[in-house]
């Protein structure tokens, strides 16, 4: 265990800034194991940017990086991100 | 989702300090009035930016620990020497003071009436404050939903929220302390980390399916998580929420 480990629930405003809604309550699925879960359970790494990685299989799921103007965000694992549609 | 915290795109809002109240030696509670404040859900943060005469900026998140109350919020924030925040906010901020903050963010790690319980609550630390948020709310709706807290501090004079939590006790709600580092004279209460068979005793136990909600220090939050699921307790029921070393 990384004592610099966080979770998704860390970066709930940043998600929230670029995606118009909260994103720690979509669901997440693991490209590698297959397991679902919220985004919010997910396990941040912060590095120079962040990584969130699966609780099960620590495959890393969703890439952050941001400077003062603008993020990156990439999905390298993420298999599917189920959202609720509100009216 | 609440009507009154229909999430959108976040904007920064001007908060003006209304109250400073000391929690404990290293730990203050600030009041804020936010005009245009959507409401919250218990359990929720703001992120704090904070901006240099250079234009410097830090940014951090805090849980709010108030209940929903129109546009009034209070964050509870310990103070870390050399951070970067926490020294203002919990040093400098006086009434009359304004600060930038921008929320409510998360919904993830929160508890709506309506969900029900019973709840099993358990903080190391500041990590009590959203899990205060449920309390209070619980407490301000007189709710008598099952609702067991489990309370790790280092001292007796290192808790947070300790003259409040003792007041609201009854009615559904129990408080068990644990003192990790020194224990007042007399002390007959847990003295240890949390762990598998200290949650077994507060309960609910697994078999009455409990809402748990854990929030702490990252070590903190992954003990416990693993000594629950060791008891018993279905993961899926089982929400956390870490901070970290970093939060200063």
């Amino acid at each position: 265990m990384d004592a610099l480990m966080l979770d998704g629930n860390a970066v709930a405003g940043l998600l929230q800034q670029v995606f118009g809604g909260d994103l720690t309550t979509a669901i997440g699925t693991c490209g590698s194991c297959g397991a679902s879960g919220p985004v919010g359970a997910m396990l941040l790494f912060q590095g120079a940017g962040g990584v969130l990685r699966c609780p099960h299989c620590h495959a890393a799921l969703i890439k952050i990086v941001s400077d003062d103007t603008r993020v990156w965000i990439g999905f390298p694992g993420l298999r599917a991100l189920q959202l609720a549609i509100t009216a | 989702m609440s009507a009154s915290a229909v999430p959108g795109r976040l904007t920064w809002r001007f908060a003006d300090v209304v109250g400073v109240s000391p929690e404990t030696p290293r730990v203050k509670t600030i009041s804020f009035d936010v005009p245009g404040w959507p409401g919250h859900r218990a359990g929720q943060h703001v992120d704090v930016r904070l901006t240099a005469d250079d234009g410097y900026q830090a940014q951090r998140s805090y849980s709010i620990g108030s209940a929903p109350d129109g546009a009034r919020l209070e964050l509870t924030v310990v103070r870390i020497d050399d951070g970067e925040v926490s020294p203002y906010l919990a040093g400098e901020l006086r009434p009359g003071d304004q600060i930038e903050l921008r929320g409510p963010v998360g919904g993830y790690f929160v508890w709506e009436p309506s969900d029900g319980g019973p709840l099993l609550l358990v903080a190391g630390g500041s990590g009590v404050v959203p899990l205060m948020a449920m309390i209070r709310l619980r407490a301000a709706l007189g709710s008598d939903v099952d609702t067991r807290l489990l309370f790790s501090s280092r001292t007796w004079d290192d808790v947070i929220y300790r003259d409040e939590l003792e007041r609201l006790q009854g009615d559904g709600l129990s408080v068990v302390h644990t003192l990790t580092g020194a224990q007042p004279p007399g002390w007959t209460g847990y003295a240890r980390r949390v762990d598998a068979a200290m949650l077994a005793e507060v309960g609910p136990g697994p078999a009455q399916r409990p809402r748990v909600y854990v929030c702490g220090p990252t070590p903190f939050v992954e003990a416990v998580a693993s000594a629950l699921v060791h008891v018993g307790h279905e993961p899926s029921l089982i929400k956390t929420e870490r901070f970290g070393p970093t939060g200063g």
